[in-house]
Order: structure tokens, then sequence, then C-alpha cells
């Protein structure tokens, strides 16, 4: 039953003008433009994956343990030709990078959140670790070659061995030291205030605060940062040049686990695919080569990201 | 940093230490002859240059109590801040004039705020359990003590204090944060209780609660009084009638030439004199809702 108030004609009325009239062409148009730009990125990026994997087939596909086994040769069609001086350094660069890096940028970002003071000091250190994150990362394989190749500063050449896996694994902790320590600091500042407050009012001490409520609730944020830099890092090449990765003459494989070779003279994935990409214009089967090269590379970082995310989600899932 | 670092602070420690409330600031009867538990004088809380609370004196008897109403702006979260030293928190936040508490002044350098917080226990205005299991929020406090005994029957003893018990017991192993909002203030209150504290401070408690929960948060109030001093904030005038022994008035002035709010204490007085029969105009205005 139809109310006194609203007659017949009114009501018809008020129907029309809230009934869609026209087909909403702007935004319509808007939609298709946001859904152009997702699907060229994702052309581009199949385009990338497919052509490297099909390039690899090469390798990849008939001799896959071989090439994980082999070392750099001056031709393509040797038999030994393979990737596994290249895993190595790549694989000690991450593990130097992850020991070296994240508890020094954790430590400090702990620091410039929790304990110092909000002073224009301060303020200036953050802007420049802002800054610092910027810098190409060319500059960074000169400050490893003035610390630890020249050994301009301590004499921490002697440490290293000069141009060594160690030496490029501290090149790049200290690339991925600012990203960190930002990354660290944001979800530092995401830890809800009523958590500390909470930790503060029954007698915590700030450093058991930090111990239990800081640290636990932005492990995730921590853990995603850390991780992705180590990722950024191991995908590095030209700091590693600057430190002197070689791209050829190394002595015999170490065995994958074996630290006895961090000081000895050393490559890495990222500069094996630069140098096999150069090496295809004399000689085409270096292109099979690099293509497989960035397969093993893109798999490495792929294991790391899912890593990352995997425990993101255990951390994620503890704090509730 | 803590305050006491940085803070030039004006304590007069000759009446802070005195213990007793001078001629033109005398408490209410009942007040002054018992035991007193916090006596705070000319209490002034700046954030920087800001001045957020003006010269609050007033005393807390022991195992009451006491309320503090008036409406938003009017500091009184800040005053009740001042009694743990969470005020401590803030950067640029700065205590003046005196508070002590059973003799001492709170504010002295010799004092650890940390000690302070665990005699002096907080319940916050939103519910805060930590993302931990039920069992590790309520034995927080005591771990952090260094307490490692023991920590079964404190646990429980604190849940059964906060009427949390019976709802919780079977399972202490799961996480807090899925109890109810009622349920996670209780927890937060036998979490408050496990130090072993003297005196609860309660800012809002009920303000995110529904009527049913906050019921159960007000009659535990009356229950654990005869074991504690407790001092409430609270925006809802009918909770403070309901709970409080003493209630203490605030209003904000406000100056209108450059826009702030200055918290300042109007009257101090038993519940049931504020609410039927009020010194102050202003007060007389708030409780029976003219303004505010």
């Amino acid at each position: 039953m139809v109310s006194r108030l609203v007659d017949d004609r009114s009501r018809a009325a008020i129907a029309a003008s809230i009934e869609r009239r026209r087909v909403d062409t702007r935004g319509l148009l808007f939609k298709v433009v946001l859904q152009s730009c997702l699907l060229v990125t994702l052309a581009l990026l199949a385009v990338l994956l497919v052509t490297v994997a099909l390039d690899s087939t090469d390798q990849l596909g008939t001799r896959l343990w071989d090439f994980l086994q082999g070392t750099l040769r001056s031709r393509s069609s040797d038999e030994s030709l393979g990737i596994h001086q290249g895993m190595y350094g790549s694989l000690w660069i991450a593990v130097i990078v992850a020991v070296l890096a994240f508890p020094i940028g954790i430590g400090a970002a702990v620091y410039l959140e929790e304990y110092a003071p909000r002073n224009r000091l301060t303020a200036f250190i953050e802007v420049n670790i802002r800054n610092l994150a910027g810098v190409p990362s060319v500059v960074y394989g000169l400050l490893g070659l003035a610390l630890l190749l020249n050994g301009q500063i301590f004499g921490l050449d002697r440490l290293t061995g000069g141009s060594s896996a160690l030496s490029g694994g501290i090149t790049l902790a200290i690339l991925v030291l600012p990203i960190v320590i930002i990354t660290s600091g944001e979800a530092f500042r995401a830890v809800p205030m009523e958590l500390r407050e909470g930790a503060y009012g029954v007698g915590a001490t700030r450093w058991e605060m930090i111990r239990t409520q800081v640290l636990p609730y932005a492990a995730p944020g921590i853990l995603t940062g850390t991780l992705l830099s180590m990722a950024r890092a191991v995908g590095e090449a030209a700091p590693l040049i600057l430190v002197g990765a070689v791209t050829g003459r190394l002595g015999e494989n170490p065995g994958l686990f074996d630290i006895g070779a961090l000081d000895d003279r050393f490559t890495a994935l990222p500069i094996v695919i630069t140098s096999w990409t150069v090496q295809s214009g004399r000689d085409d089967g270096f292109t099979a080569a690099a293509a497989a090269a960035i397969v093993v590379l893109l798999v490495f970082v792929l294991m790391m990201n899912s890593a990352a995310i995997l425990l993101r989600n255990r951390f994620e899932k503890k704090r509730g | 940093m803590s305050m006491t670092d940085e803070a030039p602070r004006v304590i007069d420690r000759m009446a802070a230490t005195a213990g007793e409330a001078s001629p033109e600031q005398a408490m209410p009867a009942p007040a002054a002859e018992r035991d007193v538990v916090f006596q705070s004088r000319d209490v002034n809380v700046y954030y920087g240059s800001f001045r957020a609370v003006r010269d609050v004196t007033f005393t807390v008897p022991k195992n009451e109590i006491m309320a503090l109403i008036g409406p938003s702006g009017c500091g009184k979260s800040t005053v009740l801040r001042c009694y743990n030293r969470m005020n401590d928190l803030i950067k640029d936040a700065r205590v003046t004039g005196a508070i002590t508490y059973r003799g001492t002044d709170l504010y002295d350098e010799r004092v650890d705020p940390v000690e302070v917080r665990r005699r002096i226990g907080m319940v916050f205005q939103k519910p805060n359990p930590f993302p931990k299991s039920i069992f590790d929020n309520v034995a927080y406090g005591p771990r952090v003590a260094g307490r490692k005994k023991d920590l079964d029957d404190i646990v429980e003893n604190s849940l059964r204090k906060a009427a949390l018990w019976d709802e919780v017991s079977d399972r202490l192993k799961d996480s807090a944060l899925g109890l109810s909002g009622g349920q996670q203030q209780r927890l937060c209150i036998a979490r408050a209780i496990a130090v072993g504290p003297d005196v609860l401070l309660m800012d809002e408690p009920c303000s995110a609660l529904d009527p049913i929960a906050t019921a159960r948060i007000e009659d535990l109030m009356q229950e654990i009084k005869q074991d504690y001093t407790i001092m409430i904030v609270t925006h809802n005038m009918q909770q403070a009638a309901r709970v409080s022994d003493t209630t203490a008035f605030f209003t904000a002035d406000v100056r209108s030439e450059n826009d702030t709010r200055t918290g300042i204490l109007v009257e101090v007085d038993t519940t049931q004199k504020i609410f039927s029969n009020p010194s102050d105009e202003r007060t007389e205005n708030y409780v029976t809702g003219r303004f505010g």
C-alpha cells in the first residue's frame, strides 16, 4: 500500500531520478586505461620470461646437472661450461649480506626509532640514510674498492684477500644497509602505542618493552624488507665489477659450502650473465648459456622471496 | 629519555613531604582522616610550552575509588598519567609541582619510573592485550619483574580477582586477541593486578565496552577496592556516581585569544556531595547536564 504522502506521480518522478540512465563512458574509459597499464606490465614480463626460458632450453633442457656443476669457459660448446662458480659467489654474498647488514641495520633502526632523541641531528641522519638508499650501486663499488681492496683504510684488504666473495659480500652489505634501516624503522613505527603503554604500565623497562613487544610485532615487516633487500643485493653486478669479480681463470670449483674459498678470486651470477651476454657476439652459444644463468638467478631470488613470504605469514599469525 | 634528565622542575619538597594539606586547600573531612595514598600539590603539566593542566591539588585516600570527571579536553587523563609517570613517555611533556605517593615524591630524581609502575598499575581506555596467550598476558608483569616461580598461581589468582577465571580457565594458552572486548579489558585488569600493585589507575576503562561488560567492570571495581586504591577517569557521570567514593571535577579553561584549553580542577568532594550539592556552579551545571 502506498502512503498518502507519496502519490503515484511523484513516485514515478523519484524512480526516474534514481534509475540508471546512461552508460558512464568516462568511468569505463578510466577503468580500461588502468587495465591496459597492468596488461603492458604483465606483457613485458611475460615476453622476458618466455624468451629467457626458451633460450635457456639448450643448456637447462639437455645438460642441467652439468651446467650447474660446470665452470666458466671461453667456448660455449665446452662440455664443462657451467655456473657453479657464479652460484658459489652469489650464495655466499647473500649469506654475508644477511650476517652483516641485518643485525647492524636492525640495530641502527632500533636505536634511531626507540632511543635516539627527536632533534635536528637525528632528522638530518634520517634524511641522509634515505638518500644513501638512492645512491647508485656503482658508487658503493668504489667504496668497496677503496676500503676492502686497496687497503686505504685499516688494511682491510689483508682480511678479505682483496678481490674475493668476502669483499663482494661486504660491499653489497653496505649497499643494502640503508634499505634495511629504513624498512625496519618503518616496521617499528607501526607498532601500536597501546602495546608499548601496556608493557610500560606493568613495569617493563624500555629494553624489555622493545624485546617483548616491539621486535615481535615488527618482525614480519623487518623480515619482508630485509629479504627483499637481500634479493636486490644478489642481483647487483656493477659494484662487484669494481671489487674485482672475474669472468674466467678461476681455480678449482669450491664446494658450495666450502668457506675456505671465500677469500679467493670470485665471480657471481649477475657477472656471469653479463660476461656471457657480451661474449654471445662472437660465440652464439653463449646466448643460451646466459639465458640459463638468468633462470638460475631468478629461481634463486624467487626462493628467497617465497621464504620471506612464508616467514612473514608465520610471524603475522603469531601476532594475531 | 626520562624526563628527569632534561626537565627543569619546580618542586616544593617541604610541602610535598609534609603529607598534609595546607589550610586553604583543606580536603573534605573524611578523606583527611584516612590514610592518604597520593597527595598532589600545584601540579602543572606542559607539552612543550603549552600548559595542559594548571595548579591541580588534591589527595587520594586509601582503599577508595576516586573518579576524575569533566568535559573532553579538560586534562583528566593527563592528570591520571602523572601518577604512574606515564607522561614520561611523551616527548616534551613536563610535570611541575609535587605528587607524593605515600609520602615519597614520585618525581624525585632517585625514583625509578619502572618501580613506580609496578606499584601503580594502569588500565587503558582501549583494551590492549598483548598478541600473546591469555596466560602470557597475565604473567607478563611478573616475568619482567624477574619472577619465575608460582606463575601458575599468580595467573590464576589474578584472573579470579578480575572475574575472568571461569571464562578462560580451559583456554589459557589461546590468544588473548580472541576474547571479547569486555573480556579483554578484564584481562588487562588481571594483567595489572598480577604485578601486585597498590593502586590501579583506570583511564576510561569502559568507554569501548557495551553496558553489560561495563557493569561487570564496575562490579569488579567494587570487589577489589578493599585491596587497592583506584583512580578512574570517566566520561560517564552515571558511572562516576555509581562506583566512586570521591569525585574530582575538572573543566577546561578556554582562552579564546590564542585558542588554548588548559585543564583546571574545579572541586573535589565526596561523590554524593558532588552529585547532589556541589559547591561550585560549574560543577552543578556539568552534573545536571546543562554543560559539557
